[in-house]
């Protein structure tokens, strides 16, 4: 919506002729796109967790680099090498006031795995692999959802029954029965499996992105456009899917965050990622029972796992409040 | 409605012969099924193979073996003819090994819906009527941080911290001031935040919850009350009254004379009745499931004898309250009983009481109380994993719910009536808040059978899930069409149920 400069309004009194008032400003309404971030950015929660989740992100790209550009952190995730102390975490994070030592980082914070390799370096891979998976499922259950959905509440009739029955048939298959089925004819790696997974993922988005067409269709915008000329693929992405942006957006954002922890739910019953590939998943799956002895190999990953998920479900949150029209109580 | 219904059904059946095909063909391709016969350096090798390939059709193409399936299972549906949903791999029929894994899924989920429910809805309502306050905030952070936790990653941690160190704390249990004075300032706040009112209301609860928190906490410590648990009758009966006297105020208000005394009337019935009732429960030939139902089945009919005796106008608010009164009582005996089981089961077991994998001890030979005592110890870890991230999703959605219903108009009539806030809440509502409830609650118990699957694998329980897991891993179509149907089915049902149950509560919904 384009930006409105309002006229500003004539005071009232008897003796004045009607005539623009003085001011030292300009009145302008807020466009929609305003409004939300304004919101968004006042929400505590979600902001913290941004914050925290860019950190998180910063840290596991550029730490051991990505795609052949190089990180600040020197040991390899493949490199296997002289297990240190049993491979225990060199991390001390208590100043030596507490503790004696002093804060270090150490040649290996997160410790070492049974064959040597730093923890911190196959963590941080872990991290990108995760973070990978979740955004290419979100970003396919999204695209598959919103296209299905605007079809089947734009066109209704016999093409909106069909699509329905369509997702209703994915509905019914538990969603853990259809992600390992379709991870076991995975050839393993994190593309493939997040492929296949967004295309079982999508039906709750569809379901809401169908809702929302039901009712958006019926507006004058829709029907001026018609008159307009516009054939029915420019009104559904050019007209009625950006007032839907909000429902997406948060739907795609919940799919992110419970994607990670599908993937996790994969890979500990072995039907998500597997070797050489690597995930957080598939560490804390390996390292389970290697925790009463070296309980670093499963602490770490899982608490990245924790962290991730965490914040994009405040993300979420916060987008969810910032959307929405009816939040008319704040705190006092 | 009977139109719906059959609408509903037939596309039901229609939408699960698809999807059934579906995954029998993903299935089917998901690996190869004579994989680890291939590496298999037997004599018989062969006539091995040949075996497997003759079981399951593996010389037929994929839809004839889906309609080979299809002819077994559509027997089912006849009620004279036997169900035959094929054999696994092994040679063990899906319907035997199915009835099996369904009764130990069950057993180990319904006491985990049942508790996160009743827990998330209430925990969630009075988030919502303290909305933006302290406990809010805590509850709130809480439920996403329970839904961001791997299952697994918590069951893993639940074993390690919950159960190794209690079984090592049970050897010498006795509670440290540090562990007493962190619980007295937890049950504290959390007395404080249930109750509200105004500032100094809080704090007094608050000081007075912790007070008396530590001071139950040393003396079950110094008594060494853990060794040989029990309640007690005098304790039993005080038990008794004060939830007579909290289901009174509840439903109806304690100024509602009536109520109040129906209830403490079924409270000293309770308290008297204990004493012949535990002694017959805890008899030998007495104890089983059929006697103790009986037993609770009497104890409602005097209860609602009671309420309807004391009711006078207000005999159903009376009839309700005076029967949750007794249920709860006996369900103080039968902890009593319970409590009691626990120093012999503990012999039983060497101390380790919290058990961390199965569904029981194997070879314990123990009373009917101790097989209880046992049965539930092994409950107590996965129906803790299953209940974290269950009740938050309860709690969030009955704050969410509970919010809008709060904000509507005819709540703020009912204020403007003149009603007590306790009527306004829970009479009108936490009612309606339900509704949208319902609809979750039972789609939830729909998922539920094929949903425990992370669970059961790492407590190692044999269940559907772990059949499902084995199943696919060897490639064997039939067991995983088991379970699928089983899960398919419970799921539509609900579905159906809760759409159902949706248009009869709230009347502005018509079935179409």
């Amino acid at each position: 919506m384009p930006e409105i400069e309002t006229p500003a309004p004539a005071t009232p009194g008897p003796a004045e002729p009607p005539q623009q008032v003085e001011r030292e400003f300009t009145v302008e309404a807020l466009t929609q796109r305003q409004l939300v971030f304004r919101r968004f950015l006042r929400h505590r929660g979600a902001m913290s967790a941004l914050v925290v989740f860019a950190v998180a992100v910063l840290l596991a790209f550029s730490s051991i680099g990505v795609g052949g550009i190089p990180g600040w952190w020197d040991a390899s995730y493949t490199a296997s090498g002289q297990v240190v102390d049993g491979g225990s975490p060199t991390l001390d994070a208590m100043p030596s006031v507490i503790d004696g030592d002093g804060m270090q980082v150490g040649a290996h914070p997160f410790g070492q795995d049974d064959i040597g390799r730093d923890y911190f370096a196959l963590t941080m891979r872990g991290t990108q692999r995760s973070l990978l998976i979740a955004l290419l499922v979100g970003l396919t259950a999204t695209v598959i959802g919103v296209v299905i959905g605007s079809v089947a509440g734009f066109f209704r009739g016999k093409i909106d029954a069909l699509l329905m029955r369509g997702t209703d048939i994915i509905l019914t298959i538990p969603l853990l029965l259809i992600s390992a089925v379709v991870g076991r004819m995975n050839d393993g790696g994190a593309v493939s499996l997040s492929l296949l997974l967004g295309l079982v993922v999508w039906t709750s988005l569809a379901r809401l992105v169908r809702g929302e067409f039901l009712s958006l269709r019926e507006k004058e915008f829709v029907e001026a456009a018609r008159a307009m000329g516009a054939n029915s693929t420019r009104i559904i992405f050019r007209h009625i899917v950006p007032n839907c942006l909000g429902t997406i957006i948060v739907n795609a954002t919940l799919t992110i965050a419970s994607a990670i922890l599908l993937e996790t739910a994969l890979s500990f019953l072995g039907f998500g990622v597997q070797n050489p590939d690597t995930s957080l998943g598939k560490l804390i799956s390996e390292y389970q029972t290697a925790f009463q002895t070296r309980p670093w190999l499963f602490w770490w990953p899982g608490l990245f796992i924790v962290l991730i998920a965490l914040t994009v479900n405040f993300i979420g949150d916060g987008l969810r409040d910032a959307f929405d029209p009816k939040q008319t109580r704040v705190r006092a | 409605m009977p139109v719906f219904v059959i609408r509903r059904l037939v596309v039901s059946v229609f939408i699960l012969l698809v999807s059934s095909f579906l995954i029998f063909i993903l299935v089917a391709h998901s690996g190869d099924p004579l994989g680890d016969l291939r590496t298999d350096t037997s004599p018989n090798r062969d006539q091995k193979i040949e075996h497997r390939i003759e079981k399951l059709h593996l010389d037929q193409s994929d839809p004839q073996r889906y309609v080979t399936w299809l002819g077994g299972a559509s027997k089912c549906l006849v009620p004279g003819l036997g169900c035959d949903l094929g054999q696994s791999v092994r040679d063990q029929d899906v319907t035997v090994l199915l009835s099996q894994a369904l009764s130990a899924t069950l057993q180990l989920v319904t006491a985990a819906i049942l508790l996160s429910m009743v827990l998330g809805v209430s925990v969630g309502v009075v988030s919502a009527l303290r909305q933006y306050s302290g406990f809010d905030y805590t509850i709130t952070f809480s439920a996403f941080l329970f839904f961001s936790l791997p299952v697994f990653w918590v069951a893993v941690l639940l074993k390690q911290y919950l159960a190794i160190e209690a079984n090592d704390w049970y050897s010498d249990p006795r509670i440290g001031i540090t562990a007493t004075a962190l619980l007295s300032v937890v049950s504290g706040l959390f007395w404080g935040a249930l109750l509200g009112g105004n500032r100094r209301r809080r704090w007094t609860v608050r000081v007075v919850a912790a007070l008396a928190t530590g001071g139950v906490l040393q003396y079950l410590s110094a008594v060494e009350w853990f060794r040989r648990p029990s309640l007690g009758p005098g304790l039993i009966a005080l038990l008794s009254f004060g939830a007579a006297v909290g289901f009174a105020a509840l439903l109806a208000g304690l100024h509602r004379r009536n109520i109040l005394y129906a209830c403490l009337t079924t409270a000293a019935l309770g308290s008297v009745i204990q004493f012949p009732a535990t002694s017959w429960i805890e008899d030998r030939t007495w104890a089983s499931w059929l006697n103790i139902g009986l037993l609770a089945l009497s104890a409602v009919a005097v209860a609602v004898a009671v309420g309807f005796a004391f009711g006078g106008l207000d005999r159903g608010p009376a009839i309700r309250a005076c029967v949750l009164t007794a249920l709860f009582s006996g369900l103080f005996m039968i902890s009593d009983i319970l409590l009691r089981t626990v120093p012999s089961y503990s012999k039983k077991v060497n101390g380790r009481v919290l058990a961390t994998t199965g569904a029981e001890t194997p070879d314990l030979h123990g009373t009917f109380w101790q097989n209880q005592v046992d049965q539930i110890t092994h409950l107590i870890l996965p129906t803790l994993a299953i209940m974290l991230i269950s009740f938050a999703t309860y709690s969030r959605y009955s704050r969410a719910t509970m919010l809008d219903v709060m904000n509507q108009d005819y709540v703020r009539t009912a204020r403007a009536k003149g009603l007590t806030e306790r009527t306004v809440v829970v009479r009108h509502a936490f009612r309606n808040a339900l509704i949208p409830l319902t609809t979750l609650a039972a789609v939830d118990l729909g998922v539920i059978v094929g949903g425990a699957v992370i669970t059961e694998t790492v407590f190692a329980r044999r269940g559907m899930g772990s059949l499902f897991v084995t199943a696919l891993n060897q490639v064997d179509p039939n067991p995983v069409m088991g379970f699928y149907i089983v899960t398919a089915v419970s799921i539509v049902l609900f579905n159906m149920l809760a759409d159902i149950a949706y248009a009869y509560l709230d009347p502005r919904i018509r079935l179409t």
